[in-house]
């Protein structure tokens, strides 16, 4: 199943995949436990020729402690996987970093919209770059999204960088990734936003930097 | 506490079949109800797995729909929105509640406190007709013009809130409509059920002695009454947001879409577990009966239950980790959700116990209680996945999560009502079902459902989000398309192992072994009476003894000891 998961190429992912696999491999353990139980019973119980079945009522503490101690680690494990969570979580959508790059993420029925500074580093001014659907970020370092929307809910989604977060119209959130390894990866909408869902479908082009710095001069006005 | 004044049984047609105030009518009526709209969301679901697995092509039966629902064939964008949509809205809304609530509430509850009907007959008679209307409602929402509802099960506006956006007009109006009709009809049957539990129960039936079913009823009853306030109010402000154009729900008039999310899962995450536990109720009955045990710590399972319906009302959030939601507060969410599976572990735990020691026999009930309980763990082992928050942000809205909740509501909705249905058949009706057909059609559902359902966790970690309609628009999807061809061909398999299920009722009917007042040797009030129990349900006036689950107990003659056994008879006890 590992490779069933999109390779991951930002810093945050790798928590989120062994956070994954902890509860993959401590629920596997329970669920191999339970079904064997029922598995063993349904065999060892089956009704022969003259079986009568023992009275047991799980009131007495010896009894109902078989259902007590499971419910026991179960709640130690629960804590484990809290805590591991709340780091990974922290990460993810907790303060940003520093940021080396800022774009302006859009959503609209049916498309993405990513607004590019420009030169002066400047939101709102003339030299800003629009482009739809594609995303250009230079590699290893920080891009910090101001993700919003036009009409209604989008979900900005990569997979490959283990982010999603909703874009809700009439506000900006921040969204932040460092993206590990150059490449191109397909953007998402995971948010059902009307009939041409399925066509919001954007790019996220991870360029080395001399690639980028090259991206750069060829699509920003200098 | 017993109605002094009996109804007498009614002789026309119209006023024993149809307008009836009989709980066992209404609830064969519900039942009824639930089926057909099973068969139609089932059908809705076959029609959106086409579109998956063979995009752009002709969908097999399409002769039966119109344009503009699909052109050539093949299903439209829009229509395929409303199919999602009205999918979820009728699996949860039209078939579980009417199933595990309407039906079996309304059938069993007064049977087994030994009561004579419900608290309001006629109240329960109206709730029946206004869900009824809430159904059509729902069902003609498909035939006006811009089609049925097409913003998700979930509704989010501004999609669901301005006409424009999503396209439909009054197929949304509709839908508002019926979800707050079949609200006033569960609300009404919840008040019904909760006064006929506290007041009409025979002498001797203390609530310590009441059948888990029946606990589970009262609990889910008192929890749905809880929780849908909150989004009755959503659903008029989102109303009046599309009708009256007011803006509590869009942005550009100072409303806010997240007040939609909240008012919705406040109720929208409890309503889960009015669905489970009725499903859980049926269990309960059933793999004692068929294991000859008492159910395993009887007590300890309701206190459990009320934890976790408690639980419920503090974990709405976990479904808006990735919504925009104040980031401080998804921790505590999160850890209040994963905190669930500790009540819940007491609870299926307790359930295995049952099993242990016993003397079990396998009749189709079982099987499907069987299969139930061990499809449903791995609903609650992934629901984990979805609570912890980090794993939830890539995961969140993937065919992850849409296996994760079928593995929920599939096993304890259609397995645990078939389950409850192979039990009480030859109550409802008299007559037994056929054994060989029943096991045929439980070994072809639960082989069909896991191929369905099993696969789209590997969609969903492969990053396949839920609710597109054409996955050959992503790269990344390409080599997963495979298993989404597989996964509809599973599903047609699920739909056509209905098939030996829809013979075996009409054979059964028609020429099945008439059924003894008490086939399975249970304990509980309703195998006291005759199959069907007569009107007014008991002959004499049942007075209760002892606890429900008094199987094999030490000493006695015989392994049970019914519930209204009378005194002396009982050797222990």
């Amino acid at each position: 199943m590992a490779k069933w998961f999109p390779h991951n190429v930002s810093t945050f992912g790798g928590d989120i995949d062994s956070l994954f696999w902890l509860i993959f491999w401590v629920g596997l353990a329970w669920f191999v436990l339970a079904e064997g139980l029922i598995l063993y019973f349904v065999i060892r119980y089956r009704r022969g020729k003259s079986q009568k079945a023992a009275y047991i009522t799980g009131v007495p503490w010896r009894q109902s402690a078989w259902i007590l101690v499971p419910a026991a680690v179960v709640l130690v494990l629960d804590l484990a996987v809290d805590a591991m969570g709340a780091h990974a979580f922290e990460a993810v959508k907790g303060e940003s970093p520093q940021p080396d790059v800022r774009l302006r993420l859009t959503g609209e029925q049916f498309g993405w919209n990513i607004t590019y500074p420009g030169p002066d580093g400047v939101f709102d001014t003339p030299d800003d770059l629009v482009m739809l659907y594609e995303m250009h970020v230079p590699v290893n370092k920080t891009v910090a999204i101001a993700l919003g929307s036009k009409d209604v809910i989008h979900s900005f989604f990569v997979p490959a960088l283990r982010l999603k977060q909703d874009a809700l119209p009439g506000r900006e959130i921040p969204v932040w990734f460092k993206a590990t390894e150059p490449g191109d990866y397909e953007i998402l909408c995971a948010e059902l936003c009307g009939f041409g869902h399925t066509k919001m479908r954007g790019m996220l082009t991870v360029h080395t930097d001399e690639s980028y710095a090259q991206w750069v001069r060829e699509n920003w006005e200098q | 506490m017993m109605s002094e004044t009996g109804h007498a049984e009614p002789t026309s047609f119209f006023r024993r079949y149809i307008f009836s105030t009989d709980h066992k009518v209404i609830g064969k009526q519900y039942l009824f109800l639930g089926m057909v709209m099973a068969l139609l969301g089932g059908l809705m679901a076959y029609v959106m797995r086409w579109q998956l697995a063979w995009p752009g092509s002709q969908v097999p039966g399409a002769a039966l729909l119109s344009e503009p629902a699909v052109v050539d064939g093949v299903v439209t964008p829009p229509f395929y929105n409303a199919l999602v949509t009205m999918h979820g809205t009728i699996m949860v809304f039209f078939v579980a509640m009417p199933i595990l609530l309407g039906a079996f509430g309304n059938y069993l509850v007064p049977l087994m406190i030994g009561a004579r009907d419900m608290a309001f007959p006629r109240l329960n008679m109206l709730s029946f007709w206004i869900l009824f209307t809430a159904s059509s409602v729902m069902m003609i929402s498909f035939f006006v013009p811009g089609g049925a509802a097409a913003g998700g099960w979930t509704a989010y506006p501004p999609l669901s809130a301005r006409p424009l956006l999503s396209g439909v007009n009054w197929g949304m109006n509709l839908w508002i409509l019926g979800l707050a009709l079949e609200f006033s009809a569960f609300l009404l049957g919840g008040v019904n059920l909760l006064t006929t539990v506290v007041t009409m129960r025979a002498p001797g039936m203390t609530m310590w002695r009441l059948p888990m079913m029946v606990w589970m009823q009262l609990t889910a009853a008192i929890i749905f009454m809880l929780s849908v306030g909150p989004t009755i109010a959503g659903a008029i402000l989102l109303l009046l947001d599309r009708v009256v154009g007011t803006g509590f729900f869009v942005p550009q008039q100072g409303g806010d879409p997240l007040l939609w999310q909240h008012l919705f899962w406040f109720f929208g995450h409890p309503e889960v577990y009015v669905i489970l536990l009725p499903g859980i109720g049926v269990l309960a009955e059933v793999l004692p009966a068929f294991s000859r045990k008492p159910i395993f710590a009887y007590k300890m399972i309701l206190y459990s239950i009320f934890v976790a319906g408690v639980l419920s009302f503090l974990v709405w959030a976990h479904h808006m980790f990735v919504s925009g939601m104040n980031p401080t507060l998804v921790m505590p969410f999160s850890v209040a959700t994963i905190l669930i599976s500790v009540p819940f572990t007491i609870v299926i735990f307790a359930l295995i116990a049952t099993l242990w020691g016993g003397s079990i026999q396998l009749p189709t009930a079982m099987l499907y209680a069987l299969g139930t309980l061990t499809m449903f763990i791995i609903g609650g082992i992934t629901g984990i996945f979805n609570g912890s928050a980090p794993v939830d942000i890539y995961i969140h809205d993937t065919y992850f999560v849409v296996a994760h909740f079928h593995y929920t509501l599939f096993p304890t909705v259609l397995l645990g009502g078939l389950a409850g249905f192979y039990f009480w058949f030859p109550k409802m009706f008299g007559r037994m079902l056929n054994e060989t057909l029943g096991k045929i059609h439980f070994w072809l559902t639960l082989i069909s459902f896991n191929a369905v359902f099993l696969p789209m966790f590997a969609l969903g970690i492969g990053g396949h989000v839920r609710r597109i309609y054409d996955p050959s628009t992503y790269d990344l999807l390409k080599p997963l398309h495979g298993i989404t061809t597989f996964v509809t061909i599973a599903t047609v398999c699920l739909l056509l192992s209905q098939i030996p299920f829809l013979i075996n009722i009409v054979v059964s009917l028609t020429r099945g072994e008439r059924a003894a007042a008490n086939p399975w040797r249970a304990n509980t009030l309703e195998w006291s009476t005759a199959s069907p129990p007569p009107h007014e349900n008991f002959v004499g006036d049942p007075v209760v003894m002892r606890g429900p689950y008094e199987y094999s107990v030490p000493g006695a003659d015989q392994d049970w000891l019914p519930q209204m056994q009378d005194a002396d008879t009982a050797t222990t006890r």
